[in-house]
């Protein structure tokens, strides 16, 4: 007889991709959809947190300073689908706001291209 | 507009800007990033696609459409409100999906190529052609490389005689810096010559 621990490995364990354990198993967001580097930023809304998973917190925690949407699932390492399932939760909360870039649908202005210029030259 | 001007509450907006960094496997993207920003690793879903399930052994796990792909991008901070991200887009077909939500808003795009393999940059090529991204092609001359004529580059990839075709070498951080500001250049000369076309 296999033990407890023996059972349930890999394809044995049947439909399921873990990192979306995480989300209740939905792969899709609710709510507006947001870019790779749509900015990330704590509300000042008092919420109790004991309620949220571990996940839900250290994202929260990370969107305390403005952080992009990238950086946020590099830091908490988990597929990007899985953190934008996260971070629609924060938001339908009311704990983030997810600010997408207004070039998202214009082309970049020359004013924030001449900075991007002399950034570079000054790298 | 809007963009990069202050908010509501009097604070200068966070801005996020894009470069994306095509060219073929093993060109060199990663080196290049490398070279000139912080590395940080992102793992994303691949839907799984006809050509990827025959491949992979998924047989027993019903229901599984997607896979983890791991990337990489980087992260120039230029000010503390402005911050560029370079996104090497993978080369592969099956990675196509991902180039259309990379390529939305992005400021422009660096083809990375190698001459001993032209044609793999001619994919990417032909997607920022159709899409009226604004890119530049820049040359990875490797180890013991010779130089070679940039014009006759242009001429093999038929490249219109204003877009920039650069020598690089993608482990050296100016020579990288100097591709990035090259593509800027680029961008701005571009924008400056069609006045508000509200291309979205």
């Amino acid at each position: 007889m296999p033990s407890n621990d023996e059972r349930w490995l890999d394809a044995e364990a049947g439909p399921v991709v873990r990192p979306y354990a995480l989300t209740q198993g939905r792969t899709r967001h609710t709510g507006e959809s947001f870019d790779l580097v749509a900015t990330v930023l704590a509300t000042r809304t008092f919420a109790d947190t004991s309620v949220l998973a571990p996940e839900h917190l250290s994202v929260l925690q990370l969107a305390r300073v403005p952080t992009t949407v990238a950086d946020i699932a590099s830091d908490v390492d988990l597929p990007l689908g899985v953190v934008r399932i996260i971070l629609a939760d924060l938001r339908e909360l009311g704990l983030i706001d997810i600010v997408t870039p207004v070039v998202m649908a214009e082309r970049i202005d020359t004013h924030t291209l001449r900075e991007v210029l002399n950034g570079l030259r000054g790298l | 507009m809007g963009y990069g001007v202050s908010d509501a509450d009097g604070n200068r907006q966070y801005r996020a800007i894009k470069i994306l960094l095509a060219g073929g496997f093993g060109v060199g993207k990663t080196t290049l990033v490398g070279a000139v920003s912080e590395i940080r690793p992102l793992r994303t879903e691949e839907p799984l696609t006809e050509g990827s399930l025959r491949t992979d052994s998924t047989a027993f796990v019903e229901g599984k459409t997607t896979t983890t792909v791991a990337m990489d991008f980087g992260r120039i901070s230029l000010r503390s409100d402005l911050v560029l991200y370079l996104f090497g887009t993978p080369g592969q077909q099956r990675f196509w999906f991902m180039w259309d939500e990379l390529a939305i808003g992005a400021l422009g795009a660096v083809v990375l190529a190698d001459t001993r393999r032209l044609a793999d940059s001619f994919p990417a090529i032909d997607y920022f052609e159709r899409r009226q991204i604004p890119f530049i092609v820049a040359l990875n001359c490797f180890d013991g490389a010779r130089e070679y004529d940039t014009e006759d580059v242009r001429l093999a990839l038929d490249l219109e005689p204003d877009l920039p075709v650069i020598l690089c070498d993608a482990r050296d951080k100016e020579s990288a810096k100097d591709v990035l500001i090259t593509l800027v250049e680029h961008v701005l000369m571009t924008a400056s010559e069609e006045p508000l076309s509200g291309i979205a």
